[in-house]
């Protein structure tokens, strides 16, 4: 009889019954396998009901009706678009308007919420009494409410194209938006835009240059009249050579409407300016949590270092106070862009007025079109999300340093 | 009297709610579409049995278009498509007043009757062929030819629709009005810039303040928004009409029985008015020795029993809303402030196109 040592026994079955079952063991793991089986049914279950109801009921299903012809037309597009293109077109044009509205909102709203903060945070009396009256009366009104306000009393008391309000008679302001001259490219356009790369590289190179040579050196070296000289030198001598970039095509009264120049739509101004004053008074208080989060002792430090109150703010207390405002910021960027769906209301021609909304009732194809769309925004809010947490990853690690 | 006020209070809560925001009515879609997927009704549904079962007609109509389907300041809707959803409450429930009314926007109806949030669809809406088939339902027949119109302030001097070159026009979204509207600049090569709104309203008063040169919408409506304007006679609809809108109830595609039912509550109504038959002579008529008389009105043969009906449904339908005549004249006619002529609405044999199969 021989005595064989006891085998361990196998850790990489112990390891795997650890990750799957926890505490319980392999008991878990059978509790788990069949709750994933019953959520997988559920989902198969509806999947399959909702395919056999739509037979049954001769509801056409299916992503065919992408490739049909939209037929109908749409007030602003970012690229080129007429009735006779396809869904496909509609959606990316409605997509494309729905972003370029966030985009702008969200710039703005930050710009005006940082400043609102800064003037509820001032010394001054006046300054913060009317910082506070602005978070108080603007974020306590329902913002299609504003929306509508923006549109309806505001911008429609412009006058008619046919009485415009005249700027040299190049700039035109009426009911039907702004109209600016357009510019057209001239054969000097694309030496132009080369002289300017290139001035921007080498201003961009320079900079390089003489922060390496202060941080390392010590050694302070002035390149701006250098920098001016690529930056406003390298395009002029290009314009020179090969004469003007562009040229502007001027609006002219015709018919009804103007015709020629370029013109934002007053639904884009009224959604645009609602949006971002209305986020903007959110934003502020968010800020102010922010700054106020700081020790007061790094502001006093800054001012016994004599340095003045706009340089301490910039250089030593928001750089601290980010860390705090960059998460519910991020929620407010969310936000400011699912609001962008108001739209409707005053005829912009957003993802759901256009796609979610025309489309769908053209087509019929509710669960295809609402669900696309819900991916849509689904996606651009996971893509927000990844590039604030991003820059809240880079500023945490640059505190940490 | 008092359930029914109850149950007026209770859709004119939903009818603000829905017409209020937007956001809602998104929502409203995504919550069809979901009910579209999950609902475990079979396709055969017996809409008869669940409509006497409920003991209310569950009726999709507009968020108020005067004279098709709008409420007064008491919550009561009135128009032609309110009164077919009457007529059919009448025949399958004996009650014109045990209808549930759904205001839906452009669109969503068509999703609120895919999903079995309601029986009937009747909201002024077209007959086309994508609709009749791609959508699930079926149209039933025409309660209104319609055709597609533009609005202008006078003070334009506009006369033609061929002069709307490079015009701004609000148009309500979700609509064959926005498709018709392309087409029609299009092939007159023609520019123009087109402002979709959720609802009709916004588009109106978009109009209104100045943001268009044009408002087109169905000629019948064109004249029932410029009653919503504050200076009527400043506007004018023009000669134009640039489409067909034949405009009729729609139920869903799998109940033979049901979509029999509400076609022939619109037939009965013409074919009433083509006999004489009318709200104040009906009981008269019920003692007529006239074969034809006596069939349509069930006291020989049992065609009513034959749809599922009972042997009077002719008889209750006239009691509660009147033939065809009466519900155009008290709504969009003479006797209404819109004031349409008849037109190609009028009966077949006047000079109109309204023609419905026999009841024999």
């Amino acid at each position: 009889m021989s005595i064989a040592p006891r085998k361990p026994p196998l850790q990489f079955a112990l390891r795997l019954k650890r990750a799957l079952g926890g505490k319980t063991g392999w008991n878990g793991l059978a509790a788990q396998i069949a709750f994933a089986a019953i959520l997988a049914w559920i989902a198969y279950e509806i999947v399959a009901n909702a395919r056999t109801n739509l037979e049954t009921q001769h509801i056409a299903s299916g992503f065919g009706f992408l490739n049909y012809n939209a037929g109908f037309d749409v007030n602003q597009s970012l690229i080129a678009y007429n009735n006779s293109d396809t869904y496909w077109r509609v959606f990316f044009v409605g997509l494309l308007n729905t972003i370029l509205v966030s985009v702008i909102g969200i710039v703005f709203a930050t710009v005006i919420g940082f400043v609102v903060a800064l003037c509820r945070l001032s010394p001054n009396w006046l300054l913060s009494r009317i910082g506070g009256i602005y978070v108080e009366i603007v974020r306590n009104l329902p913002v299609l409410f504003q929306i509508l306000f923006w549109y309806l009393a505001v911008l429609a008391a412009l006058p008619a194209p046919r009485q415009s309000i005249s700027i040299f008679s190049t700039f035109f302001l009426n009911n039907r938006g702004l109209i600016v001259p357009q510019p057209v490219s001239e054969p000097g356009l694309y030496p132009f835009l080369a002289a300017l790369a290139v001035g921007i590289v080498v201003a961009l190179g320079l900079r390089h240059h003489a922060r390496r040579a202060l941080f390392q050196r010590g050694q302070m070296i002035r390149i701006w009249p250098y920098v001016l000289g690529c930056l406003v030198g390298l395009p002029l001598v290009s314009m020179l050579m090969f004469g003007w970039p562009l040229k502007f095509e001027l609006p002219q009264l015709k018919g009804f409407n103007f015709a020629g120049g370029a013109r934002v739509i007053p639904e884009f101004v009224a959604l645009t300016v609602a949006l971002s004053t209305y986020t903007a008074a959110f934003i502020a208080e968010i800020v102010r949590a922010g700054v106020m989060s700081v020790h007061k002792g790094q502001m006093e430090a800054g001012s016994s270092l004599g340095l003045s109150r706009a340089a301490t703010l910039r250089l030593i207390v928001v750089p601290q106070a980010m860390r705090v405002i960059v998460p519910p910021l991020t929620s407010q960027y969310l936000n400011l862009t699912k609001n962008s769906s108001l739209a409707v209301a005053i005829g912009y021609p957003d993802l759901v007025s256009v796609f979610a909304g025309t489309a769908v009732s053209q087509t019929g194809q509710a669960i295809e079109i609402i669900a696309m769309t819900m991916g849509v925004y689904l996606l651009l809010s996971l893509a927000t999300s990844a590039l604030m947490s991003v820059y809240g990853w880079r500023i945490n690690r640059s505190m940490a340093a | 009297m008092a359930r029914e006020r109850e149950a007026i209070t209770k859709q004119n809560v939903q009818r603000t709610t829905l017409k209020g925001l937007p956001m809602k009515r998104v929502s409203l879609a995504v919550l069809l579409a979901a009910a579209a997927a999950l609902s475990v009704q079979s396709a055969s549904a017996q809409t008869l049995k669940t409509v006497k079962d409920r003991g209310q007609l569950s009726c999709g109509v507009s968020q108020g278009l005067p004279g098709f389907s709008s409420p007064d300041d008491k919550g009561n809707w009135t128009g032609i498509d309110v009164d077919v959803c009457r007529a059919i409450a009448a025949v399958v429930l004996d009650d014109p007043t045990k209808v549930k009314f759904v205001p839906l926007s452009a669109k969503d109806r068509f999703t609120a009757l895919q999903s079995g949030e309601i029986d009937v669809l009747s909201r002024n809406t077209t007959w086309t062929v994508s609709r009749d088939t791609s959508l699930g339902a079926n149209f039933t027949g025409v309660t209104y030819y319609d055709g597609q119109g533009f609005m202008v302030k006078k003070s334009l001097k506009v006369n033609s629709a061929l002069e709307l070159n490079s015009a701004s026009v609000c148009v309500q979204t979700g609509t064959t009005t926005e498709q018709n509207l392309a087409d029609f600049f299009k092939g007159n090569n023609m520019k123009y810039e087109v402002i979709a709104f959720g609802s009709i309203d916004e588009a109106v008063k978009a109009y209104e303040s100045g943001r268009c040169d044009v408002f087109t919408d169905d000629a019948s409506g064109l004249y029932a928004s410029r009653l919503k304007l504050a200076n009527p006679a400043d506007h004018i609809v023009l000669p134009e009409i640039i489409s067909k809108e034949p405009l009729g109830p729609m139920v869903r595609h799998g109940d033979d029985q049901w979509f029999d039912i509400v076609k022939w509550t619109l037939f009965a109504m013409i074919n009433a008015e083509e006999l004489g038959i009318t709200q104040k002579n009906v009981d008269t008529m019920l003692k007529s020795d006239k074969p034809e008389m006596k069939r349509v009105l069930g006291t020989d043969g049992n065609l009513g029993e034959q749809l599922g009906l009972t042997k009077d449904w002719v008889v209750r339908i006239v009691k509660a809303v009147g033939n065809y005549g009466e519900t155009f004249e008290r709504n969009v006619g003479a006797g209404s402030p819109l004031g349409i002529a008849r037109g190609v609405n009028n009966l077949w044999n006047k000079g109109g196109i309204q023609y419905a199969p026999p009841i024999r």
